[in-house]
């Protein structure tokens, strides 16, 4: 029997790239095997972070970026043994970002089994727009990334 | 199945956005032993959406402003949709007012929370940051993150969605809760209470410095509660007016060392809004749990200790959470949301209580009810004048000390007053001329 997959996706819709997240999941809607829950978070609250992966073995967690690369360029983060990068921000229109949230549950103990963070760099943050061309472009290579990362669950 | 990853030695810079909720920085020149503060500033976007709500109907102005912090958008709604209200003659009354009282609650949980535990509690600790002290606290931080979110989930319920919430409108309310959800949220309350009473009790443990300053306290204030969305601006120095005076009583100065806005007291100076002027001029509103906690913290009617806020926001949350269940004990889902209304031209004005201090929001409405000119005071903003005033005190003792020690206490004295700025660990960019 496979353990529990969880994906999460964290962004504000409104906030232009940040809603990166949440669009990366509508793509997964359908596609990913009936073990794979999907989550979409407006905001990365630690405790609504722990809550989500709750008695899950594997999770995927992606949201945007805030790095000085390209806008649109993906990254993949091994979360489940070694810290996020320091310095590393995933952008949030929220107080804590959601590596905050991330480190804050390895200091509680309450990391799930095996935790793997995607980052898509944003370029624009705008109130009350979409996502920008060049992020738009990586939604189906990001999609693509995260349901080989589920395949088999 | 997985890629390596590579990226982890990627240099990263932070820049404005990823800090969004704004940025400090302090210049400070010595000379012969004498500190003076060369430039004090505090990013603040509020300026910018002044400009943007021109020209927009009065409807948006929750909407955009909701946006402007996303720790408070309660607050900004509620200043603005109150402000708007009092042109059109519209009031709320009943449940569609304690529905108000309700989600300012989660808000004021949520906030409050977030700051005494994972901002404000490692300052005392000495530790860098929340996650650092997490490890070696993990229960206190556990119960934090639970209570923080049952903050969360009154904001999710009433306000329709938690980051910016859609659902406050001009007149009441798009869409309201049925009592049953209300009332599913019973238990995690009762929970909440008993957690808050803790957090009161933990942090009046903590070390305090002995300060006490001669602070003009300047809160909103109601003849029976205490106070979220409505009442008079009453400072424990004489001001007693209706928020409608905002602009009589204060004032907005540009100051040569600092780049935005500071507002004063017209006659006097600085003043402080925050938990500790709500507290020290509304104490006697407080429900009787919450007043019951501050005594056995120690804490008389007033506190003019500025790093005892931290304790008072405990006990601020423990009265939301007794307000939250009376409120929903008292709930009668309203047959219709909203109340309805003629829009008109005029300059209407709101007054509330962020958890951070009060928030003033001025609007001047064309015939058709578009925005013909907009003012927005922010609590740190209207604090600012009484942060530097804490500055130069914490400069003049400590100025011997090392750099960083010295920015340590540079920042402490600042999250005293939850400014939008503290979300980053060192959100103070102290920039010091030893000559």
């Amino acid at each position: 029997m496979g353990e529990a997959v969880v994906v999460i996706g964290v962004g504000n819709p409104d906030r232009g790239d940040d809603g990166v997240g949440p669009e990366v999941l509508a793509r997964l809607e359908g596609c990913v095997p009936d073990r794979v829950r999907l989550v979409r978070l407006a905001g990365a609250d630690p405790a609504g972070i722990i809550d989500a992966w709750e008695g899950a073995g594997r999770v995927v967690l992606v949201d945007a970026m805030v790095s000085g690369v390209a806008p649109g360029t993906i990254s993949r983060f091994d979360a489940s043994d070694t810290p996020l990068p320091a310095g590393l921000r995933l952008a949030s229109t929220h107080v804590l970002g959601a590596e905050t949230a991330v480190e804050m549950a390895r200091a509680l103990g309450r990391l799930p089994g095996r935790l793997v963070v995607y980052g898509v760099e944003g370029g624009a943050f705008t109130v009350g727009e979409g996502l920008s061309p060049a992020v738009a472009a990586a939604l189906p290579l990001a999609a693509e990334r995260i349901l080989e990362e589920v395949a088999g669950a | 199945m997985s890629t390596p990853s590579k990226p982890e030695t990627r240099a990263i810079s932070v820049d404005y956005l990823a800090r969004v909720e704004g940025e400090g920085n302090l210049k400070v020149r010595v000379r012969d032993g004498k500190v003076e503060i060369a430039e004090f500033g505090i990013f603040e976007p509020p300026r910018f959406y002044e400009a943007f709500l021109r020209g927009r109907r009065f409807g948006d102005a929750p909407d955009i402003t909701a946006r402007i912090c996303g720790i408070c958008p309660i607050a900004y709604q509620m200043s603005s949709v109150h402000a708007m209200e009092s042109i059109f003659g519209v009031k709320m009354e009943g449940a569609l007012r304690e529905l108000r009282r309700l989600i300012y609650c989660g808000e004021w949980i949520e906030s409050h929370v977030l700051h005494a535990f994972l901002l404000h509690l490692p300052d005392f600790l000495g530790y860098q940051s929340a996650i650092h002290m997490a490890a070696d606290h993990r229960e206190a931080v556990e119960k934090a993150l639970r209570l923080k979110k049952i903050g969360n989930d009154i904001v999710n319920l009433v306000g329709g969605r938690e980051i910016h919430p859609i659902n406050v409108k001009v007149g009441g309310w798009y869409k309201v809760p049925t009592k049953r959800q209300l009332e599913e949220m019973v238990p995690n309350l009762e929970w909440a209470l008993e957690a808050a009473e803790w957090a009161v009790q933990l942090t009046a443990g903590l070390p305090f410095p002995d300060v006490e300053q001669d602070y003009e306290y300047v809160s909103v204030c109601h003849p029976d509660e205490y106070p979220f969305n409505e009442g008079r601006l009453v400072s424990n120095k004489g001001i007693d007016v209706p928020a409608s005076e905002w602009n009589q009583v204060f004032e907005e100065v540009h100051v040569a060392r600092s780049n935005a806005l500071q507002s004063k007291v017209r006659e006097r100076g600085s003043y402080h809004v925050g938990p500790n002027a709500r507290y020290s001029l509304n104490f006697e509103k407080l429900h009787p749990r919450a007043q019951r906690a501050a005594a056995a913290a120690g804490l008389g009617k007033t506190c003019f200790n500025p790093f005892k806020s931290i304790v008072v926001r405990c006990v601020e949350t423990v009265h939301a959470v007794e307000e939250a269940l009376r409120l929903i004990d008292v709930y009668r889902q309203p047959p219709r949301p909203a109340v309805s209304f003629t829009v008109k031209a005029g300059e209407g004005h709101g007054a509330t209580e962020a958890p951070r201090g009060m928030l003033y929001h001025r609007y001047r409405l064309d015939d058709e009810g578009y925005i013909l000119d907009a003012q927005i005071c922010p609590p740190t903003a209207q604090s600012q004048m009484s942060i530097e005033d804490d500055l130069r005190r914490v400069l003049e003792q400590y100025i011997d000390l090392p750099d960083d020690e010295l920015q340590w206490k540079l920042e402490h004295a600042v999250r005293n007053y939850d400014p939008c700025i503290s979300c980053a660990t060192h959100f103070l960019k102290v920039e010091i001329d030893r000559g």
